[in-house]
């Protein structure tokens, strides 16, 4: 019944033998022990286990591990492979974008999509390009506005001629 | 001079292990061998259970014990509740259900595997036949008669309570008019991003028993399951690791714990159980669920004379840690920040076949501040005065405090007026006013809600709590100059290791760097109380002040020995100690400290060593304001809501760090707002819980929020030594009553004076439909 | 949160996923983006023996003009369709349905095909082919056959699909402009539409209505096309009064649902009120 799979996450290649029915987040969390991706609802509205695959921001608990075979799997213990911070957790910490921390690392991939894809969003965007993603803590303020200062290292990052 | 820490808006130390994922909540935690349970829940609300067949999931793959009622209800204890009413009637709660079922989740069995993917699979196999038996779901018809829940009592009725103080009869007979209304609050979910969890293992050799638990209460947890599990206290380790959230949900002591340390008791293996979040809507506590009646009487001028609230509170089919004391807690904050002279709560407790109601962020205060904000906003239309017109009448002055409430309390200090002046000016009020004239000229519905609220924290003084109401704190400086703060207040998510730290740095001229806070686990921090009842800083922080303090003392000591100076003399800044007198010549906390250890060259008789323990006894709660202002205009078509501005002026007193308390505000007015116009746990009429799951529960999401303008006043407490006073539920207080009062408001050109919650959009729709036809 | 066991199989064409549909008959279920599956094999309520994987299917995702016809592939994921340059030009509605579906996360993964075999009742995508008066091509043993968008949604979670069909494209043609629009009334807790109105018009050379369209969803057990709201609309002068006349007609006699969030008569009201609204932006869009 098992399958095989070859999945690369965070950059590191992985062979593993998963029964099919296997979500990507318990792959992630129980197989590769990669625990910063959270679980928090169980009917894929929450978004706490967001990860990249093939830079895209998914709900871990809604694909397969199966699914994933082939693929490039980002987590957010990949947002800080060289040791620094990405922007966007620069974001969170300067805005006090998270209290209890248990959304934050969904959250935080959620954010880096929007910003991608829109590098200089309004806060209606923001408000908008984070609908997948619930926080019970916060009240969304401050991650808004970690979201606008992320948006602002980021272009002033990109501004600097290469 | 270095520059001072408390009052900055310092990043969180606790951040960096959050961004980074890097953090380990109880799910995080990975021991080798570990099993896994699932629990197999009643879904009936009420049936006798005539079976549990086991058989086959005993044989299933990968299983390793399957319990029931049976085998456990005689070896571990009650579920325990910490309430205690007069003539109080407690339900023997027992961790798994035996013969009958309460509610819709009620633990029936427990599936022990290798891995969680077989726990479930053979959980799916376990057959209960049940016997169907009638309900009791509305807290007022179940008073009143109807089925029974619990035989042995005869009755539905838990309890009831009279408090209060003057003659409210003579109060509202003295009363110009005297106005009614019914006012019902919702079940709630507490929802904490992080549902519940545990990790057990036992040490058969050193017979200890660790448990990992996602709680706010540590050490009360640890004491409760011990007792349950009959194990001596010290051997029962309890660890609450990185907690995600709780808002009350986690104050708390649950069956699950209790049975996790038994089964790893039994198996001598490693357990574990993480809550879904289905399990955590039926199973995990709920907050509010009232059906109050309110009468308030008053003058022609507006002044009050009197108020009473009698309320039907549902506990729930069991009373759990606090259960029954919620509504006590609604009866002491009945005057809201007013001059009453009579006030009365009369409070039937009452069972019903539903998941324990209990403390949830504000924990019977919001359901105070909603009734009182609600009859003033009643009174104020009544006499066809502005609302803040008929508040400001009714304050007290700055001068009056203590204030002395007809609920027995007193108010340890508050400028009303200076918080509520603040957010008219922000919000420009009487322009407000102005457009909204105008929007009624044009037939759009704006409306205007204003709540000037008073919250009661810093729970509290032990004579006021069921389990002590003081905090503890140790502080050692290291041999290396390190400082550790060991709390036992342990915090989730409320920022208490930056806070403390930057209290800690500037007492101790320390780099707040080199601060470490630690708590949530009993076998490294002695016995405190733990995180709720907006008490962290304002008990928990006193603590560690008044425990610094004791350290500075030490220290000064030894400087002086060092510095050979007369105690007296020391000077104490930057970390460094001098001698008036003896110019130049100092000595670093940092060298004291090591001095203190290394122990040839401090004072004779004095104890080596630089550490300080202090359990901090507050001599009062402590009562933190504010104003809340929100402006909606309602869709007239379809009843949509639609936030035009939301202004708040909070005052919790001396603030350590306002990023923090930003986020405390910003946090409770969503979940207020949450409360306002869209949470309601569901129940039909068979009991069936018909909001289990986030497709029909619905948290607020980041755009159903307005942008929150947010400012301050402070003024200090006496209560305790840093004159602050508290956050946490502040608004999850202020904010409700606001939001609803702006949507009656919108609503006043029909008549409207009370709209119960959640405001959904059909409820708007049908008030103006239905007056536009009663006009047609 | 932990689905029942199944086999899992990748198909790597339509005609391998269509044998193996055949062989598996009901036991088996087709996996597309899998954002209507999992989540109810995660709860239970769906316990397939048997999943084949059809979203690693390359030629069933793509957007392309061809004769005067816009064609979808059924595993295009709904983001593709929301960041369509094409679509953009040549069909607002799809980006803008596309915008309002789930969030984020899901419309990166779920998709057209998949949601639209799904039939939830609530659905955003049945909407806007009904408006668009598509055509579903689904693949089967016996070939390709082409299904009608108002004869594809049946009942509640039913399609027209027989049990070894699988969905292939969805194709319509070339709206004549871009007066369309959807407006949808959001679930507070799920997202779904409470009310979901899909508006595609078109107005001859003298201003008046030549072509409509419109698709309404959430508001009945099968998301419907509104035929009377759009007979009233063809040949009227698309003006405020006409608008409103012809949203009248946005339930008729329809069976319209009740539920926690909004009673069969508040939908049908909101369903009224969305179609003038939406009726109201597709046409200040054809200026």
């Amino acid at each position: 019944m098992k399958k095989t799979i070859h999945v690369s996450v965070n950059g590191v290649s992985h062979q593993s033998e998963v029964e099919p029915r296997m979500l990507l987040v318990h792959y992630l969390r129980d197989a590769l022990n990669l625990t910063g991706t959270h679980i928090g609802c169980e009917t894929s509205l929450c978004g706490a286990c967001t990860v990249l695959v093939d830079g895209q921001a998914v709900k871990s608990c809604t694909l397969l591990a199966v699914q994933a075979d082939g693929s490039k799997v980002t987590t957010i213990e990949g947002f800080t492979a060289d040791g620094k911070l990405h922007p966007v957790q620069q974001g969170f910490w300067e805005h006090h974008g998270l209290q209890c921390g248990y959304c934050t690392p969904g959250m935080i991939v959620a954010a880096a999509q929007l910003l991608e894809r829109n590098p200089d969003p309004t806060e209606e965007e923001i408000r908008h390009g984070l609908e997948g993603n619930l926080c019970r803590c916060t009240g969304y303020q401050h991650i808004v506005q970690a979201v606008q200062c992320a948006a602002r290292k980021m272009k002033s990052k990109t501004a600097v001629p290469a | 001079m270095a520059e001072k820490l408390v009052g900055q808006r310092l990043k969180r130390t606790e951040d960096p292990r959050l961004i980074k994922g890097l953090a380990h909540y109880v799910d995080d935690i990975r021991l080798p061998d570990t099993l896994h349970a699932v629990f197999v829940r009643s879904i009936y609300a009420h049936a006798r259970i005539k079976s549990v067949d086991v058989s086959a999931a005993s044989k299933a793959p990968g299983v390793v014990a399957v319990y029931t009622g049976k085998d456990v209800s005689q070896k571990i204890g009650p579920v325990p509740c910490a309430a205690a009413l007069p003539d109080l009637k407690v339900p023997d709660h027992r961790v798994l259900a035996t013969s009958k079922v309460y509610f819709v989740g009620h633990p029936i069995a427990v599936v022990v595997a290798h891995d969680k993917y077989a726990a479930k699979d053979a959980a799916d196999l376990i057959q209960v036949d049940y016997e169907e038996l009638p309900v009791a779901l509305d807290e007022e018809k179940a008073a009143q008669g109807g089925p029974v829940i619990h035989e042995q009592f005869g009755t539905n009725i838990s309890y009831k309570l009279t408090a209060g103080e003057g003659d409210i009869e003579a109060a509202l007979k003295s009363a110009d008019k005297v106005i009614k209304q019914r006012i019902l609050h919702r079940r709630l979910a507490p929802i904490a991003m992080e549902g519940r969890g545990v990790l057990a293992r036992y040490y058969p050799g050193e017979q200890e028993l660790t448990l990992w638990t996602s709680t706010q209460i540590p050490h009360l947890a640890r004491t409760q399951v011990a007792l349950m599990l009959g194990i001596p206290e010290n051997k029962l380790r309890l660890i609450a690791p990185e907690v995600g959230g709780g808002f009350g949900s986690k104050l708390n002591v649950y069956a699950e714990e209790a049975l996790l340390g038994w089964i790893a008791m039994q198996t001598g293996k490693p357990i574990k159980w993480i809550e879904g979040r289905r399990e955590n809507i039926q199973a995990t506590i709920h907050g509010r669920g009232q059906t109050g009646y309110i009468e308030i009487g008053f003058k022609k001028d507006g002044t009050i004379t009197g108020f009473r609230y009698n309320v039907f509170a549902d506990m729930g089919a069991y009373h759990q840690l606090l259960t029954p004391a919620i509504p006590t807690l609604t009866g002491l904050m009945l005057s809201g920040c007013y001059k009453i002279p009579a006030i009365q709560i009369n409070v039937t407790g009452v069972f019903t076949n539903k998941m324990s109601t209990d403390a949830y962020r504000g924990a019977g205060r919001p359901e105070a501040t909603f009734v009182i904000e609600r009859a003033m906003d009643l009174v104020a239309a009544d006499l066809g005065m502005d609302v803040v017109e008929l508040r400001r009448k009714n304050f007290p002055a700055p001068s009056e405090f203590p204030f002395k409430t007809a609920t027995g309390l007193f108010y340890d200090s508050g400028n009303y007026e200076g918080a509520l002046k603040k957010a008219l000016d922000m919000a420009s009020y009487s322009k407000l006013r102005e457009e909204q004239k105008q929007a009624r000229k044009e037939g759009r519905l704006m409306g205007v809600g204003v709540s000037t609220y008073v919250e009661i924290c810093a729970i509290g003084p032990s004579a006021a709590t069921p389990a002590g109401g003081w905090e503890s704190a140790t502080v050692r400086v290291e041999p290396t100059g390190k400082v550790t703060i060991l709390t036992g207040c342990s915090p989730h998510g409320q920022g208490e290791e930056t806070s403390f730290a930057q209290i800690a740095a500037d007492e101790l001229g320390v780099d707040v760097n080199d601060v470490a806070v630690i708590h949530g686990d009993t076998a490294i921090v002695q016995y405190g109380i733990g995180t709720f009842g907006s008490r962290g800083l304002a008990v928990g922080g006193s603590a560690v002040y008044l425990a610094l303090q004791k350290v500075k003392e030490k220290a000064n000591k030894i400087a002086a020995h060092l510095l050979e100076c007369d105690a007296q003399k020391v000077s104490f800044k930057d970390g460094k100690f001098s001698c008036s007198g003896k110019d130049g010549k100092q000595v670093t906390i940092q060298e004291v400290a090591l001095t203190a250890y290394v122990a040839k060259n401090i004072p004779p008789d004095m104890e080596p060593g630089l550490a300080a323990i202090h359990f901090f006894e507050p001599k009062n709660f402590t009562f933190p304001f504010g104003t809340h202002i929100a402006v909606v205009e309602l869709d007239r078509e379809t009843g949509e809501i639609h936030f035009k501005r939301y202004v708040a002026v909070d005052d919790c007193g001396n603030v350590i760090n306002p990023m923090l308390v930003d986020g405390q505000v910003q946090g409770g007015i969503v979940q207020s707002l949450g409360q306002a116009l869209y949470e309601e746990v569901v129940y039909d009429e068979q009991g069936q819980l018909v909001s289990g799951t986030f497709m029909d529960y619905a948290l607020p999401k980041a755009s159903m929020v307005p942008w929150l303008e947010l400012d301050r006043t402070e003024t200090p407490t006496n209560v305790n030594p840093m004159g602050v006073k508290g956050v946490g539920e502040a608004g999850t207080i202020g904010a409700t009553p606001a939001i609803v009062a702006a949507i009656v408001d919108a609503l006043a050109p029909y008549g409207v004076r009370h709209i119960d919650m959640p405001i959904k959009p059909e409820h708007i729709w049908r008030i103006i439909n239905q007056k536009k036809a009663g006009a047609a | 949160m932990i689905p029942a066991q199944f086999d899992y199989i990748s198909a790597k064409s339509i005609d391998e996923a269509v044998t193996l549909l055949a062989k598996h008959k009901d036991d088996a279920k087709l996996l597309a983006g899998g954002h209507s599956l999992l989540p109810a094999m995660k709860l239970r309520l769906m316990q397939p023996k048997v999943l084949i994987d059809i979203s690693r299917i390359k030629d069933l995702n793509y957007i392309r003009e061809d004769k005067g016809q816009i064609r979808i592939g059924a595993m295009t994921t709904h983001f593709q369709i929301e960041s369509s340059e094409l679509l953009r030009r040549v069909c607002p509605l799809l980006r803008e349905t596309a915008s309002h579906l789930g969030d984020v996360q899901v419309r990166n993964r779920g998709t057209i095909g998949g949601s639209i075999a799904h039939a939830d009742p609530a659905a955003d995508w049945p909407a806007a082919i009904l408006a668009l008066d598509a055509e579903i091509i689904v693949a089967g043993g016996k070939g390709q056959r082409s299904i009608k968008a108002d004869q594809f949604f049946e009942e509640m979670f039913k399609t027209a699909l027989q049990p070894s069909e699988i969905v292939r494209e969805i194709a319509f043609a070339t709206p004549k402009g871009p007066g369309q629009a959807y407006l949808k009334f959001r679930h507070p807790a799920s997202g779904f539409a409470v009310v979901g109105v899909a508006v595609s018009l078109s107005r001859d050379g003298s201003g008046k209505c030549q072509s409509a369209g419109v698709g309404i969803t959430g508001v009945s057990p099968t998301p419907y096309r509104a035929k009377a709201v759009e007979d009233a609309l063809k040949g009227s002068n698309l003006d405020t009064k006409s608008l409103s006349a012809a949203a009248s007609h946005a339930t008729g006699k329809i069976e319209v649902n009740s539920d926690l969030f909004a009673s069969a008569e508040y939908r049908k009201h909101l369903a009224e009120v969305y179609t003038r609204r939406a009726l109201e932006m597709a046409v200040s869009r054809t200026k």
